[in-house]
């Protein structure tokens, strides 16, 4: 194909490879990246002088609420949301009512994603059939349906046995089980981290060790049985450590932080507002540094959003009744960005290179800028500082808790398939 | 000031000129007809979302010796039971025009979210175990009474026994007590003291026969049986012989010194000696402060704050 017949080209991008940063141009026809070097044109010509261009970020933690919940957010609406993220894959956890426990559910879901068409929706399925942790939900079928990852996410699989057979069961299958680590019994009626603030508000705690008992746990039931495992949002100091020391004594475990949990502290509580309130809570400034800790030295593999939508009038209730969960995705770069203090690099490696792998779909996800691969992209400001706020967001639902804060970094364009689904900052659909 | 909702929020200065303005409404309600038109006009809604007695009738008894109209909402007879939200209910009443709203609520925080629903004052009447604050300022005027020192407690021992993690009330006299100079000790089992009240300015035991014959003030909370479901105390049984107030620990008191409890009282578990039987007992004195101290609070917040008005129109 002749570099002329390009439909799509960024010029002048700086483009993000593992081995560092070039600056150059990217063509794109047919699906596909037809070109990277200098001098491109074609249709439609962007000029990226400045700006970052980098395979799509994957979300490996995407609550989309669809079947069940559509007040608060649908498959399209959620997708918006996650193109204007910059990414162009979401893991869709399977909390959904109906739970995505079943072949039938997650074909619907995937379904629905592709008529949408602004990224691609990968549903993940339950460990556990309703997300009761009492039977094992059909890993083969679902494994052959196209899933990779299994979680009860919002809940941690609390028997030991379920989890052990899990993992066993799951060994004989190219899949990874990601684990929600909270010991149940330990986080009753929890509002909030288990701290200062906690003890002056008068609201039950929810303390690190919930996390870090399970993560202990389920990192020996690693070593015992040689299945791989994720762990989901881990947010307490403990829990960095423990999965520290499982990777120097080779398991194969991976773990991801969201980016409000490496920005923001328990004491936001102080007011009551439950936008504030998410599950597993905001924690301290320790417990920030260590997980920043452990994102740079590798213990962290990907920054994961837990995006979770809930609509105002669930949310505007006394917070010990208001459900947990905050938006994610269109501030997680610039959240993240500002937070941390690390390498565009390592950055596209936390929000694209890693979550893809983890997910089992980097054969078309995370890919390198190359021609031939697949063009789902993303490019995006390091420097450019916004104000976020709650009214413009895509997402159906508007609690997030940046409102009126100013971030740094946002995406300009995000390209799926090689269409350009985000220009200028604006969805084109 | 707008709203109470926190003894938190209250400075030392504002705790003592509550207190002042009380010694004003207890004359009020010294006189044969305890009634002044200060707050005539004003409506006062009590929207009690949990039980109550002394709290509820005390605000209303309050509201009503200052002329102000009272609303009483019951959570068990209202809309709530439709599945109408509290933000609902709330924005319902607020367009009766309501002047201030009286909440309690089982739930910590919702005083402080109707604030967001209304323009009216908002009085915290108790909010789950975070904040009672007229409790506190009813406890605080009845020591600093009784000790003869309106302004201070400072030189001032105060123990509070019991389930302090689920006390809104403990809470709510720690930061008023401190504030007036007292030294507060906790007293309760590891597990029924709040995580981080380390980092409070108070002391911490958990033996109540240590620090009985040393306190100026021995408060005492109740301990519910629902605390056992979760394992906080192994028995009542056990919970009484460590930290219940038996006629032999009250004999161990100063002679000056006062007993007091917030009610209701668990009679045979907290309490087991009979209060009439205990010199020191300032627990109906409690009760009968609270009209005061709630009349100080709604006219603080509703009133022209000018206690002249006090002195107009005692008959109407």
């Amino acid at each position: 194909m002749s570099k002329s017949a390009a439909e799509l080209v960024f010029q002048n991008a700086s483009i993000v490879h593992p081995t560092g940063v070039e600056v150059g141009d990217v063509a794109i026809a047919a699906g596909l990246i037809v070109g990277v070097g200098s001098g491109l044109t074609g249709k439609k010509i962007i000029d990226a002088t400045g700006l970052h261009l980098s395979s799509g970020f994957v979300d490996l933690h995407t609550h989309l609420r669809e079947p069940g919940k559509e007040e608060a957010e649908t498959i399209e609406t959620g997708s918006r949301a996650a193109a204007l993220g910059g990414y162009t894959a979401v893991i869709a956890m399977p909390n959904t009512d109906p739970s995505q426990d079943c072949v039938a559910v997650v074909n619907f879901v995937r379904q629905k994603a592709t008529e949408v068409g602004l990224c691609e929706v990968v549903p993940s399925a339950c460990i556990t059939v309703g997300r009761r942790g009492e039977q094992l939900v059909p890993f083969a079928a679902l494994h052959e349906a196209g899933v990779r990852i299994f979680t009860d996410d919002g809940n941690g699989v609390q028997d030991p046995l379920i989890m052990r057979r899990a993992l066993e069961y799951s060994r004989d299958l190219d899949i990874v089980l990601a684990q929600h680590c909270e010991v149940s019994r330990l986080t009753e009626g929890a509002v909030m981290h288990e701290g200062e603030c906690c003890s002056a508000l008068g609201v039950p705690g929810w303390p690190s060790i919930a996390e870090e008992l399970m993560v202990h746990r389920d990192i020996e039931l690693v070593r015992l049985t040689g299945a791989p495992m994720h762990f989901l949002h881990l947010s307490t100091a403990g829990s960095v450590e423990l999965v520290r020391r499982a990777k120097a004594d080779g398991l194969p475990v991976t773990a991801e932080v969201t980016p409000h949990h490496l920005a923001l502290t328990d004491d936001l509580l102080v007011g009551f507002d439950s936008v504030f309130k998410v599950n597993p809570p905001l924690r301290t400034s320790a417990d920030i540094e260590a997980l920043k800790d452990g994102v740079v030295d590798g213990t962290i593999d990907a920054i994961a959003t837990d995006h979770a939508p809930h609509a105002a009038h669930t949310k505007d209730v006394p917070i010990d009744s208001a459900p947990p969960g905050m938006l994610g995705l269109e501030t997680a770069l610039g959240v993240v960005n500002t937070a941390l203090d690390i390498s565009v690099v390592r950055l596209v490696e936390l929000l694209s290179w890693n979550p893809a792998r983890i997910a089992g779909i980097q054969d078309r996800h995370g890919r390198p800028i190359a021609v031939g691969e697949v063009a789902n992209i993303s490019v995006w400001s390091s420097t450019a500082t916004w104000n976020v706020s709650r009214n413009e967001m895509a997402s159906k639902s508007k609690n997030t808790p940046y409102h009126g804060m100013k971030i740094r970094g946002k995406v300009k364009y995000t390209v799926f398939n090689g269409e350009l689904v985000v220009d200028n900052e604006r969805a084109v659909r | 000031m707008k709203h109470l909702l926190s003894a938190d929020d209250l400075t030392t200065d504002e705790i003592i000129a509550l207190l002042g303005m009380a010694d004003h409404m207890a004359e009020v309600n010294a006189r044969p007809v305890p009634k002044v038109p200060a707050l005539r006009g004003k409506t006062v809604a009590s929207v009690f979302f949990e039980d109550s007695t002394r709290t509820r009738l005390s605000f209303e008894t309050a509201a009503k010796r200052l002329s102000a109209d009272t609303m009483t909402f019951s959570a068990s007879t209202s809309s709530l039971n439709k599945g109408e939200s509290l933000r609902d209910t709330i924005e319902t009443l607020s367009a009766m025009r309501v002047d201030a709203f009286v909440v309690r609520h089982k739930s910590s925080g919702v005083p402080l979210q109707v604030t967001e629903w209304t323009d009216a004052c908002v009085i915290n009447a108790g909010d789950g175990w975070h904040q009672h604050p007229t409790q506190a300022l009813t406890d605080a005027y009845t020591m600093t009474r009784e000790f003869g020192t309106p302004q201070t407690l400072s030189g001032k021992t105060v123990a509070i026994v019991g389930d302090i993690l689920h006390s809104r009330v403990a809470r709510s006299n720690v930061s008023v007590l401190t504030k007036l100079g007292a030294k507060v000790v906790l007293v309760a089992p590891s597990t029924l003291i709040p995580a981080s009240a380390t980092e409070w300015p108070v002391n911490i035991s958990h033996s109540l026969d240590d620090v009985i014959a040393d306190v100026d003030v021995l408060y005492m909370l109740r301990m519910q049986q629902e605390r056992m479901e979760t394992a906080f105390v192994p028995s009542l049984g056990e919970y009484t012989k460590r930290f219940g107030l038996t006629a032999h620990r009250a004999s161990r008191l100063a002679e000056h010194a006062l007993v007091m409890h917030p009610g209701p009282m668990n009679r045979g578990i907290d309490m087991v000696v009979d209060p009439a039987d205990v010199p020191g007992s300032r627990i109906l004195k409690q009760v009968t402060n609270g009209i005061p101290v709630r009349m100080a609070v709604l006219f603080t917040l509703l009133g022209a704050g000018n206690a002249s008005q006090l002195t107009q129109g005692t008959d109407l």
